[in-house]
């Protein structure tokens, strides 16, 4: 049982592997150090949330408010840029600190009125898709020169470059692992996810990690949100519909049981990154549509869940329904 | 008012809420909250819309607020009927938006190919039972968590919706397409009276045969249940077909209502509606305990509170702030109750 999530998360990096050579052998050009640095800049968002994502699923939960808040982040930020004039530095402060209260009071709710993490986290993802709309139906352009040169800076690595976002959600990949696997708290997620009674009864403070993991995701999805504004110069409550399924989908796939407690977050890089892949080999294939990528990750999906299940096979029906 | 509620609740509650109308207060009742909530709504409207309540006969058919309402909670209706027995059995089922993009993708291709209708709904409702069955298997067979196990379906559904309609909208142009989302019989929407079939013969088999028992007690403890000799993987796999289907058939009215299938936003979040509905309606998301009828009136609720939010002028938008903060409400209502 201990082995399988470290079996998938090497099938994972696999996998990725194979896309990569299949797309270099198939697309000239596909192996090229800027393509594979596109891979970040694209996904570079995306990967912030899934490790927030990841130390949710970690401690047995799920966050599906993570699309909605990283809309209303990109729309606070330009709301307040545009609108109220904040300097960017507070305006980045205060989104930041925006998500965190927003992710801890969900957090809240969920342990001291132990609600399912499901509902009050769909609550939470219409709540904050509405609020979007309350300050503006429209899209909010930003052209505030801090933020238009940070869209515009380019860190150059070898012959290639990359945006400061892939700099800033790499630094935060490596932060992530070392709090998941170096510190108490990350032990504490991982006691939670595996079985919460336990955790409780060793002494570990639950709640407080329960509503701190739920922090955690709303922070990264508010910082997803302003890499997002940076990527797309604008606020807009329909930034980012569904990417609370791309994050669950690239942490599954990169080796976490939904279940809670196994797992790895750095399996979120190469979640993030097949994902990427994929959709970059249908661009380069150039004859199959956009929605074949849906259907990929759908059966990636499958595969990966189905693998885990596989190799956790208990003959205990107890775990079968619940 | 609350006489009132007793009585219709009295008479058609269903089954496994004996034990809960023991209690002595008539607002124990389950049905009591749901039943008030609507009744509140309903007369917020009569005081907020003029001629909310004005009903007339107009070509034929009762025209009027109510009846629009009536009709536009039909789709929603049938996916938290089955919604309802997914949940009852401790199940959940997100990929009810996507199977609607589907069902109303393969009835809009067939139709507009010429195909006979009762070819295209056959279709339809065909590719719907499919996909219950790949959840049914993937959760009662090989074990996977519900909400993993659907999620598959939430994201593929679409792009094979979208693969079905080449990723286009597809209009169909035939009157009797129309019929199942916008005709009447008897003055009243077709599609009111599909809705009320389902949620009848569901109502009847869970009251009449013992799966309403066997539902329970599977939702209540899947292992004593499967002890006791109830065949509990079979019962869930068919929770999940049977919500496909229903979802299958929302597909249907809708496609048949807007005349045409967008794979993209055809029941887009219907399934976070219909759990929502199920969840005013007072069925418990731990299982176990069900109220068919209740998810029924949640989801009169949630289309009277959209109406109400659009006639008052109200940015419709603002609409997904009402409904979290109804989502939020009705978690801490159900916690408050133990």
């Amino acid at each position: 049982m201990t082995r399988a999530p470290y079996f998938t998360s090497l099938v994972t990096v696999g996998l990725l592997a194979a896309l990569l050579v299949a797309g270099g052998i198939a697309y000239p050009g596909f192996l090229s150090l800027q393509v594979m640095l596109n891979l970040l800049i694209d996904n570079s968002f995306l990967l912030v949330i899934a490790i927030g994502m990841s130390f949710v699923i970690l401690s047995g939960g799920i966050d599906l408010s993570v699309g909605s808040v990283l809309a209303l982040s990109t729309m606070v930020a330009a709301w307040l840029l545009h609108a109220a004039h904040w300097p960017p530095a507070a305006v980045m402060a205060a989104v930041l600190l925006m998500g965190v209260v927003f992710g801890a009071g969900m957090g809240a709710l969920i342990h001291f009125f132990r609600l399912q993490p499901f509902i009050v986290t769909l609550g939470g993802m219409f709540l904050a898709r509405g609020l979007c709309y309350l300050i503006s139906v429209n899209s909010i352009p930003i052209e505030d020169p801090a933020f238009v040169a940070i869209s515009q800076a380019q860190v150059s690595i070898f012959d290639g470059f990359v945006s400061p976002g892939v700099v800033i959600a790499l630094a935060l990949l490596v932060l992530a692992m070392a709090v998941a696997h170096l510190t108490p708290f990350g032990r504490a997620v991982y006691a939670v996810g595996g079985n919460e009674q336990s955790a409780h009864m060793m002494g570990l403070p639950v709640g407080a990690t329960k509503v701190a993991v739920y922090a955690i995701s709303g922070g990264c999805a508010a910082l997803a949100g302003l890499l997002f504004s940076f990527y797309m110069l604008s606020g807009y409550g329909l930034h980012a519909q569904g990417t609370e399924l791309d994050a669950i989908a690239a942490v599954v796939i990169g080796g976490t049981l939904l279940t809670g407690g196994y797992g790895y977050v750095a399996g979120a890089l190469t979640g993030v990154l097949v994902l990427g892949a994929i959709q970059t080999l249908i661009v380069f294939d150039g004859t199959l549509s956009s929605w074949w990528t849906k259907i990929v990750i759908g059966v990636l999906l499958f595969a990966f869940c189905a693998l885990q299940r596989l190799l956790a096979w208990r003959p205990n029906p107890a775990r079968r329904c619940s | 008012m609350t006489h009132n509620a007793a009585n219709l609740a009295g008479a058609q509650a269903s089954t496994g809420t004996g034990a809960a109308t023991a209690g002595p207060g008539l607002l124990a009742h389950p049905l009591a909250r749901p039943l008030g909530a609507l009744v509140v709504l309903l007369l917020i409207n009569l005081f907020a819309i003029p001629g909310f309540f004005h009903l007339e006969v107009k070509d034929g058919h009762l025209y009027g607020a109510m009846v629009d309402i009536l009709n536009r909670a039909a789709p929603l209706m049938l996916a938290a009927t089955g919604m309802t027995i997914v949940i009852a059995m401790r199940g959940i089922d997100i990929s009810v938006g996507a199977v609607v993009a589907l069902a109303a993708a393969v009835a809009c291709a067939m139709a507009a190919a010429e195909q006979p209708l009762w070819l295209a709904f056959a279709a339809a409702l065909g590719a719907a039972l499919l996909c219950g069955t790949w959840n049914g298997l993937l959760v009662a067979a090989l074990g996977l968590q519900p909400i993993v196990a659907t999620l598959v379906l939430m994201v593929a559904g679409r792009g094979l919706a979208q693969l079905v309609t080449d990723g286009q909208i597809i209009t169909v142009y035939r009157d009797d397409f129309f019929t199942l989302g916008s005709g009447y019989l008897l003055g009243l929407p077709v599609a009111l009276y599909v809705a009320l079939a389902v949620v009848a013969a569901v109502a009847l088999a869970m009251r009449k045969t013992a799966l309403g028992l066997f539902t329970q007690a599977v939702g209540v403890n899947p292992v004593a249940a499967r002890l006791a000799g109830i065949r509990a993987a079979a019962l869930i796999f068919a929770s999940y077909a049977f919500c496909a289907v229903c979802a299958g058939l929302a597909g249907l009215i809708i496609s048949s209502n807007i005349k045409s299938a967008d794979a993209n936003n055809a029941g887009l979040l219907l399934e976070l509606d219909a759990i929502l509905a199920v969840t005013l309606g007072g069925t418990s998301l731990a299982g176990g305990k069900f109220n068919l009828v209740g998810s029924v009136i949640g989801a009169l609720i949630i289309q009277t509170l959209t109406y109400t939010v659009y006639s008052l002028g109200v940015p419709p938008e603002v609409n997904l702030v009402v409904k979290s903060l109804v989502v939020f409400a009705v978690c801490l209502s159900q916690r408050s109750k133990g």
